[in-house]
């Protein structure tokens, strides 16, 4: 079975669904094959690391030991669930002690459905993590997105935005202080990209938004202020926590600056699909907070 | 096995190294032990057995108690073993009458636990005492020195080591693989903390090395091959061909104006790409030997062929351009070899988080040396890539150094580097100047009062190490330097024209290869390793070979230049004695049990074996006592003096047997 | 002007929590420190914090308990790492923040109704029952603990989001939830027996 497993995470059910709607028809419209990871639980991200370190890791075992059944590379296209499966991953093959336990404890408690019903589900070493931009660039290739191009997105300037977890503390895709995977298939897209952007890997303020908003705005304006003064048209992502921020905090953080402004924060999985001409509703354009009409006029064929 | 001659008197010596060896092992513990062992007839403890009274109570104990074999347990045989042998060969019996047991180094100073360590040292000494009883006499072997040096690598260091060694009368190889020598100081304008002009002080020595009858300069060279060892050093030179007869060429650099380029394509090396070169040129005015030089890669001749050979028209009369000449060779023979191939500065661009490379207004220390030389790029005035002059510039310190990502090392001269650029850059601009550091570290003669100095010129301290470079928004050209401001404890970012990265200094980037070329060794940084941090700074584990200057590790140039004088010296004391005393630790063949099978012939790595009427026979000049030959010899027909089986055997039981 | 006495006396120091801390990564990798502030100068949020940082893991090293564990810079962290890679001592600075939210909330120091603990708390709560985060619930658990005050100004954002169907009301979980809460259960009972061996 070719293909890939999908793990979506919690976000891409919910605030970053359209991540979710354009990965998947960008997917289709390459030919490749997506599954979603039976009955997957959260990764327990951030925040549950923050409260207990053991049971964290334990809950993203249980994800890479349900992917091991499988085999199949498993794609995780949220930056902090990406994270964290990799993090966890070489935990534990550094920890053979963390290991062992988290490992029997699965074996005693937790099950996969197999032929005959369930089975109990067994960890042995990791399926490899992988993120779209990964898979992407290094799997199908730069030619191979730029020839399903149809409708380029040219004239449309993108300052391209990595944020922090795809490339730090690990970076074993891309670099870690100035990486180009989103820029090449954005290029490839059609668009003018910023590449002098030098925000491109600084943090969004993660869930710090949501605890505490005042401090977050600050990181955001920077952002946001600084793309528009070089010229960008829309800032592309590659992580739903980043889109929310960006684009939810817009008009807090234009007041912050005394400014007024806009500007759409799209998934690159949107631009791609776009400049594949695929629908806007396809890849869940209409869901932005964000007007991105102004920006798009006169480009797709149902703008 | 052989029995040891009659039961020889055995005397054993434990020193308590004041309380190096004293508080980890029971020193009288180990006397007392010792003092039972069979065919010891006396066992002294004592405070410092190398001092003068330890070596005199050996002579001593020989008269006056008939020792015939001595044990001194104490540290290690690289530092004493000489000392003791001298004192029990003065007392009156042969030198080789002696076995040294290391206490310090392999013991007390590696173990925690004293009653092991006690247990450790009696196993030790009881090894040395069985193996002793089989000592034979043995004479030093003495081999006469060749007088002349060779030199490799021509920077202040390979310079002033050269001159030192020529004006005593020596005859000196300067190797250099550069088209000129100079190292890094000729690249500079002032150097600190005196501003003296660098091209004044370093050009008079340059001429003085080129005019030099004890000197012969060898640039576009490279060592391949050393074989020997001291005072009879046999070494292979490669010479790059330079493409000009270099005794034809006088240096008048009309073939450089004739060349059919008329303008330079590549980047000038010297000047660090920071401007162009022809095919034909001299890496700079100073240059010595004052010989141009063709690069073939970028010289027509060489890929398409030229029509015109303007150079070989303008220079006729002196027919000095020679498109044919080829690698070549030379075998030298030499007495000692000083290494002062210097350092590299570190690759900027391996930490992208500084720009350089990326970012314009981004360069190097070591290029903004050749922009503030009156003879650089820019002929001394500040002009950024972008063509404008600097209203203010960021310096940032550590850069490849103090940093487990790249050397954990600090580099030592970056802080005065970086005040030294902090003035001329102050001096050419009036710019606004911000010096990011850790620490300062001006620790030097007229070091601190410099640092006072660039202070009271208002330049702008900071205590932080910059955390990110990114251009401004608006295409200013102006990058922002983002810093904890560790001092105020507040985070700033402050916008400037022009950075310079306080790069550090590395080992060169062929120093593996150049360390097995002379058998010598590297430490945990890359640099070359010398015999003793404090007693043997400029010597090396291998006899005859030295070393001076930035190689051994970063260094400014007094203490390059001190170092150097001193390599020097010790090339010259070893010289002097006319002739070595060598270890007789060499292997030789039992004639009757020699098969002649050859087998030890092509195992020599010294090549010291022959075959002469059907027998092995070894030149014990050339052996080296490395005991492969004795161990490959499929009929033991092979032994070594020092090395002899029952010597071993009996050093493995003593170890093993815990009486 | 108030003035405040800034001296402090050797008794008040914790050379406990200090050597807990030093312990945490291996060897004397924390002691290593040599202040040179990257740490607080790639941080995105030192301009927010009290300490930074590089005076939160100097005070750590030296005991000062209080300070760090009463102090916002550890709650205003958000792992992106920055430091963690820039380090030269290659501290991981990242991690040493996640032990010290930890220790914090276990020490009963972490400030009762800070957003972030709570939301931690909240998130770890979620996920323990229903193996997934359901972000309209979050929002709404951490108002209610935290003070709805914060996060009226968030109302339009919510409206927002109901209306380009980016929030869903609905209570997410998993299927096999029973297994993940045994899951949890029983690394929590293997590690209470380790301790307590
Ligand atoms: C930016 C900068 C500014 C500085 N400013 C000052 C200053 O103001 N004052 C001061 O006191 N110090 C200064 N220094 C330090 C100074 O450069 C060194 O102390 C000095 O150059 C060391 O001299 P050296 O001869 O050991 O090495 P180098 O100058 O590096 O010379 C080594 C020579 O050996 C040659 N070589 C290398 N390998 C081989 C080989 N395998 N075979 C043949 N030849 C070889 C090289 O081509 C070179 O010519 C500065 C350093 C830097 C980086």
């Amino acid at each position: 079975m070719s293909g890939y497993q999908y793990y979506p995470g919690c976000s891409l059910k919910g605030t970053g669904k359209p991540y979710e709607e354009s990965l998947l028809a960008v997917a289709e419209a390459l030919d490749i094959r997506l599954d979603e990871l039976p009955d997957w639980n959260c990764c327990g991200a951030t925040a549950y690391m923050a409260v207990d370190e053991l049971q964290a890791t334990t809950l993203a075992t249980r994800n890479l030991a349900i992917a091991a059944a499988d085999g199949r590379d498993l794609i995780a296209p949220c930056n902090a669930c990406w994270l964290v499966l990799s993090k966890t991953a070489g935990h534990l093959a550094d920890d053979p002690g963390l290991c062992s336990v988290v490992c029997g404890a699965l074996q005693a408690t937790c099950t996969i459905p197999n032929g005959d019903g369930p089975a109990p589900l067994s960890y042995d070493a990791s399926v490899p993590i992988r993120h779209p931009l990964d898979v992407l660039v290094n799997d199908v290739g730069v030619e191979t997105v730029a020839a399903a191009v149809t409708e380029p997105l040219e004239g449309l300037t993108v300052a391209p935005y990595y944020g922090c977890q795809i490339v730090r503390p690990l970076a074993p895709f891309d670099d870690q202080y100035d990486p180009v995977t989103m820029d090449r298939l954005l290029e490839a897209a059609g668009c003018d990209v910023l590449g002098d952007y030098p925000f491109k890997t600084r943090c969004c303020g993660a869930s710090q938004m949501m605890t505490m908003p005042d401090v977050g705005v600050d990181l955001v304006a920077m952002l946001l202020e600084d793309a528009i003064a070089r010229g960008a048209d829309v800032i592309a992502v590659a992580c739903p926590l980043c889109q929310f921020n960006l684009e939810a905090y817009q008009s807090k953080a234009f007041k912050r600056l005394g400014k007024k402004g806009r500007i759409p924060i799209l998934y690159f999985t949107q631009l791609l699909g776009l400049a594949m001409g695929l629908s806007h509703r396809a890849l869940g354009l209409q869901r932005s907070f964000v007007d991105v009409k102004p920006v798009l006029a006169g480009r797709s064929s149902d703008a | 096995m052989r029995e040891p001659n009659g039961t020889p008197r055995i005397g054993v010596y434990v020193c308590h190294c004041g309380t190096n060896i004293a508080s980890t092992v029971d020193v009288a513990a180990v006397r007392d032990a010792a003092e039972s062992l069979p065919g010891v007839v006396l066992s002294r403890d004592y405070k410092y057995m190398c001092s003068d009274p330890g070596q005199e109570l050996i002579k001593h104990d020989i008269a006056e108690f008939g020792l015939e074999r001595v044990v001194v347990a104490s540290c290690s045989p690289c530092l004493h073993e000489e000392t003791f042998r001298g004192a029990v060969g003065e007392g009156g019996i042969n030198p080789y009458f002696f076995q040294m047991v290391n206490i310090r180094e392999h013991d007390s100073w590696v173990h925690r636990d004293i009653a092991a360590a006690t247990a450790k040292a009696n196993d030790l000494i009881r090894a040395a005492v069985r193996r002793v009883r089989f000592h034979e006499p043995l004479e030093p072997r003495r081999v006469p020195i060749d007088p002349r040096v060779m030199v490799v690598g021509g920077g202040i260091a390979g310079i002033h080591a050269a001159l030192t060694l020529a004006n005593a009368g020596k005859q000196v190889y300067l190797v250099e693989r550069e088209p000129s020598i100079g190292g890094h100081m000729a690249m500079f304008d002032k150097t600190f903390p005196t501003l003296d002009c660098a091209a004044c002080i370093l050009t008079p020595k340059m001429t003085q090395v080129r005019a030099h009858p004890n000197i012969q300069i060898m640039t576009m060279s490279e060592v391949e091959e050393v074989s020997g060892f001291v005072g009879d050093y046999r070494v292979r030179v490669k010479h790059h061909p330079r493409f000009v007869i270099e005794d034809a060429c006088v240096g008048c650099l009309e073939c450089i104006d004739a060349c059919v380029f008329r303008n330079g394509k590549t980047p000038d090396e010297f000047n660090l790409g920071l401007s162009k070169r022809k095919p034909i040129y001299i890496p700079f005015p100073q240059a010595v030997p004052q010989v141009v030089v063709i690069d073939p890669e970028a010289c027509i001749e060489f890929r398409a062929g030229c029509r015109k050979k303007t150079c070989v028209e303008v220079c006729a009369e002196r027919n000095a351009i020679d498109f044919q000449q080829e690698v070549t060779y030379d075998e030298v023979t030499v007495g000692a070899i000083i290494l002062a191939t210097g350092f590299q500065a570190f690759e900027a661009s391996r930490l992208p988080q500084y720009g350089y490379g990326r970012l314009d207004a981004v360069y190097t220390a070591l290029e903004v040396e050749r922009l503030v030389n009156a003879s650089g790029p820019t002929e001394g005035s500040i002009v950024l890539r972008d063509g404008s002059t600097p209203t203010s510039i960021g310096i940032i310190h550590c850069i490849g150094s103090r940093d487990k990502n790249t050397n954990e090392y600090c580099s030592r001269v970056c802080c005065m580097y970086s005040l030294k650029l902090a003035h001329l850059l102050k001096e050419k601009t009036d710019a606004e100047i911000y010096e990011f550091y850790i620490d300062m570290r001006t620790p030097g003669k007229g070091f601190e009062e410099f640092y006072n100095r660039v202070e009271e010129e208002g330049v702008h301290f900071i205590r932080g190490k910059v955390a990110d470079v990114y251009p401004e928004a608006g295409n200013t050209g102006r990058v922002v330097l983002q810093a904890e401001d560790t001092l105020a404890g507040m985070v700033r970012k402050i916008p400037v024209d022009m950075v310079v990265l306080a790069t550090g200094l590395e080992p060169q980037p062929d120093a593996e290869d150049v360390r097995r070329t002379f058998n010598i060794t590297c430490g945990s940084g890359g640099f070359f390793t010398e015999r003793h941090p404090k007693l043997a700074p400029v010597s090396t584990f291998t006899d005859g070979v030295f070393l001076a200057g930035a190689c051994q590790g970063p260094k400014d140039i007094p203490d390059t230049v001190a170092q150097a004088g001193a390599a020097a010296a010790e090339a010259l004391a070893l010289i002097d004695a006319g002739h070595i005393e060598l270890e007789p630790n060499t292997a030789f063949v039992v004639e009757e049990r020699c098969s002649g099978c050859r087998t030890c012939v092509g195992m020599c790595p010294f090549s010291a074996i022959s075959i002469v009427d059907g027998k092995a026979v070894i030149n014990e000049v050339l052996c080296k006592g490395c005991g492969t030959c004795v161990a490959a010899c499929p009929s033991g027909a092979i032994r070594q003096n020092l090395f002899e089986d029952e010597e071993i055997f009996e050093e493995i039981l003593g170890v093993l047997t815990h009486v | 002007m108030a003035t405040e006495p800034m001296i402090r006396i050797e008794a008040d120091r914790d050379p406990e929590f200090a050597a807990w801390f030093t312990g945490l990564v291996g060897e004397e990798k924390l002691r290593e420190c040599i202040h040179c502030g990257v740490c607080s100068g790639s941080c995105p949020l030192a301009s927010h914090m009290d300490l930074g940082p590089r005076k939160l893991m100097y005070l750590a090293r030296e005991g000062w308990a209080d300070d760090v564990l009463g102090s916002n810079t550890i709650w205003l962290c958000t792992s992106c790492y920055a430091c963690t890679v820039a380090c030269p001592q290659q501290i991981p600075v990242t991690d040493v923040m996640y032990a010290l939210k930890r220790k914090a909330i276990e020490a009963g120091k972490a400030p009762k109704r800070h957003p972030v603990a709570v939301m931690a708390k909240q998130f770890s709560r979620m996920v323990h029952r229903r193996g997934r985060m359901s972000e309209a619930y979050l929002i709404a658990g951490l108002a209610l603990r935290s003070g709805v005050h914060r996060y009226v100004g968030m109302l339009p954002m919510g409206v927002n989001a109901v209306r380009t169907g980016r929030i869903s009301l609905k209570l997410d979980r998993i299927r096999r939830r029973k297994e993940l809460t045994a899951l949890l259960d029983r690394v929590e009972r293997e590690r209470e027996e380790v301790a307590a061996s």
